[in-house]
């Protein structure tokens, strides 16, 4: 993950030009090759930029045509964001994760196509016309509905919501691990949904009175289970086709997706095809094997539902080196699944001094929520941090802080301050300090 | 439409336009349940051949359990065809495929090995788990009495029953996993209330602050070419 591997994709010019540089500052010395990497318009002083003196060819000749891309894609000089999975942490790509490349993004909205993936089974294909969901159980009448049944329910609403896995940070329990904030906190996603309350289609088959739970089943192979207390069925959670305008992904469980705001993402079942309410929780693989928290003290923690307050600084990060001396803009997320980010504080000093950063944009609850910093960086070395706080008054931990009371082998539910040392020469690292 | 616009009506909630009603249905307060609204009337009723094909989930007091038994015996040989390429003869799994087997006492060492024997709390959820997701990739292909075989299998090779053990939908909600006690429910805003606090804004680190550990030393970010072994 080193600064050269990130060169961006440049113009024929460009690259004879970033070549010849590199040929004469190699010859100059690393530290001056580390330099023209990280600063090469610096080199020229006082020259006309051909990028402005000469017509270059989109100037001139005619692009393609609306009918090139039916369904846009990005530029292709963004080939850096996309996701990325760490092939050593699975056995193969069927039961995997990949993450999502938050130092490539900005604002709060994930786009569709990089939203990071958890399958246990792969990508269930569903056909929408094939899809039924089934609500049945503790209900007056058992019912099912066709994709056009829920598509017809009245009430239909949007909302935007961070689902955060609660292994983001997992491999990171036992010291600095991973150099790069999308392998340490990109799996997580924020979207628009569109959908209907579940609430809703539990009304129309009504809950007997000694309904208390709530088993939510997706169509994949891994016919995916988690048990929701009836409280936040009734409460917040969502029955969602649509994400960001456009129907959901199929990695993203198309053509239905059960959203659970604020809890982990694992219980966002994807695929979504029955609903079955009972007196007692389920005890399903995925809430007793996975996702139930080892304490140091072999007992564990299980029905950690709630995502805690958290953030990160997207920018700078190891895929993201400072290049410039001057002005610069740290950029980063936070989210809480308790309520709405509050405040933000940033420290350049490894958490010995803290300034309270500038969020833009709406701090909404259940929502990755954007901050930045502007500030001028001379060239020396920095431990940057950045602790969120919600509207509840908690208070985002150290890492060290989390250890005293998790010990090492949670797996989930890291959410303590990270740091990065941004180094003389601008890269940066994953590291922990004292 | 019509049957829509009356109980709309009924409700005092609809705006009839043009012939088209509008009906705004009142939130509840957070967490409340919603008060008893009117019908919809979407949706048909699920037929009990359609609950039964899919409802297949085992709760740990034994609810959902098909009528249906097998042997130990019986299970070490279906396990052996269609487990063991990827779980291992002895669970111990081959390469990263998850282990099933062993990590009795391990809980509290540095690597902790969760199993079905040392881990999990109930004997139910192997054999949901197993009926609803494996063999990987062939998935629902296994009989009731073949799954009741195989996690009677499993559970013996964790030492949680006997060597001629017969699990059926009889006992299964009865058998007592080592590990049952060590679970209970989420207690951070207890355990963890020192994390609602009053942030430090200034000095609030004596001495130099030095870094103690590297990622870069581990070296496993993707582009690396070895890691460790994980869950
Ligand atoms: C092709 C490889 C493969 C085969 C064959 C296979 N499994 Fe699995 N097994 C897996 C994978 C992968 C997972 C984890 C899936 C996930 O991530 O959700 C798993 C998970 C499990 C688990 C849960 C482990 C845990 O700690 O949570 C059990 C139990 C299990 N398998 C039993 C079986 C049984 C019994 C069979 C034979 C009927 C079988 N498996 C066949 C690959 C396999």
């Amino acid at each position: 993950m080193s600064v050269q591997d990130k060169t961006p994709q440049m113009s024929r010019r460009g690259v004879l030009r970033a070549a010849g540089l590199a040929g004469a500052a190699a010859a100059a010395g690393g530290q001056a090759l580390a330099q023209a990497k990280i600063n090469p318009a610096k080199l020229e002083p006082g020259k006309p930029d051909p990028t402005i003196t000469d017509i270059q060819d989109w100037n001139r000749f005619l692009g393609p045509g609306v009918e090139a891309a039916p369904y846009g894609k990005p530029s292709r000089f963004e080939k850096e964001t996309i996701r990325r999975n760490v092939a050593w942490l699975t056995a193969g790509t069927e039961s995997s994760i990949n993450f999502t490349p938050i130092h490539e993004l900005d604002g709060i909205i994930t786009p569709n196509g990089v939203c990071f993936e958890r399958h246990h089974g792969g990508v269930a294909e569903v056909d929408p016309a094939q899809h039924r969901l089934m609500i049945h159980g503790l209900v007056d009448k058992p019912l099912v509905f066709t994709m056009d049944d829920l598509k017809r329910f009245p009430g239909r609403i949007n909302r935007p919501y961070f689902l955060e896995c609660a292994a983001n940070g997992g491999m990171e329990w036992k010291g600095a691990q991973l150099n790069g904030v999308q392998f340490t906190h990109g799996m997580i996603h924020n979207v628009w949904y569109t959908g209907i309350p579940l609430k809703t289609l539990l009304n129309e088959a009504g809950v007997k009175p000694n309904g208390k739970w709530v088993l939510v089943e997706g169509a994949d192979s891994a016919a995916m289970t988690r048990s929701i207390p009836i409280e936040k069925a009734l409460d917040d959670c969502l029955v969602t086709w649509a994400m960001n305008g456009e129907a959901l992904r199929a990695e993203q469980g198309y053509p239905l997706r059960i959203v659970v705001p604020g809890w982990e993402g694992n219980m966002w079942v994807k695929w979504l095809r029955r609903i079955e309410i009972g007196d007692q929780p389920w005890a399903q693989r995925e809430e007793t094997s996975k996702y139930t928290d080892l304490l140091a003290d072999g007992r564990a923690r299980r029905h950690t539902w709630v995502m805690d307050a958290k953030s990160v600084v997207t920018n700078p990060s190891p895929q993201k080196p400072l290049k410039h001396k001057g002005p610069n803009v740290l950029s980063g997320l936070a989210w809480s699944g308790r309520g709405a980010i509050t405040r933000v504080d940033v420290s350049i000093d490894g958490g010995k001094n803290w300034q309270t950063a500038r969020i833009d944009g709406p701090a909404l609850p259940l929502c990755l929520t954007r901050f930045y910093v502007d500030f001028d960086w001379n060239g020396q070395e920095l431990m940057v941090q950045s602790r969120a706080m919600d509207s509840t008054g908690y208070v985002q931990p150290t890492k060290d802080a989390l250890r005293k009371v998790r010990g090492l082998n949670s797996i989930y539910h890291n959410n303590g301050i990270q740091t990065w040392l941004v180094r003389a020469n601008g890269e940066t690292e994953n590291v922990e300090i004292s | 439409m019509s049957k829509f616009l009356k109980l709309s009506l009924a409700f005092g909630l609809a705006t009839a336009l043009s012939g088209v009603a509008f009906s705004q249905a009142p939130k509840p307060a957070a967490g409340k349940p919603a008060a008893v609204t009117a019908k919809v009337g979407l949706g048909r009723a699920a037929l009990p051949e359609e609950i039964k094909a899919w409802d297949i989930d085992v709760r740990p007091d034994g609810t959902g359990a098909p009528v249906g038994k097998g042997t130990v015996k019986q299970g070490e040989e279906l396990f052996l065809a269609q487990c063991a390429s990827c779980h291992g003869e002895f669970g111990e799994a081959v390469g990263r495929w998850p282990v099933l087997v062993g990590g009795r006492g391990s809980l509290k060492h540095d690597n902790p090995e969760k199993t079905v024997g040392s881990y999990w709390p109930d004997a139910s959820t192997a054999f949901d788990y197993i009926r609803r997701a494996m063999p990987f990739g062939n998935a629902r292909s296994l009989s009731d009495d073949e799954v009741y075989a195989i996690t009677a299998f499993l559970l013996n090779m964790n030492e949680v029953v006997k060597d001629d053990f017969v699990l059926s939908n009889e006992n299964i909600g009865k058998v007592k996993m080592p590990n049952a006690g060590a679970f209970f429910d989420d207690d951070r805003t207890t355990a963890e209330k020192h994390f609602w606090t009053a942030p430090c804004m200034k000095n609030c680190k004596t001495g130099e602050v030095k870094v103690t550990g590297r990622a870069r030393v581990i070296d496993v970010t993707p582009d690396s070419k070895t890691g460790p072994k994980v869950e």
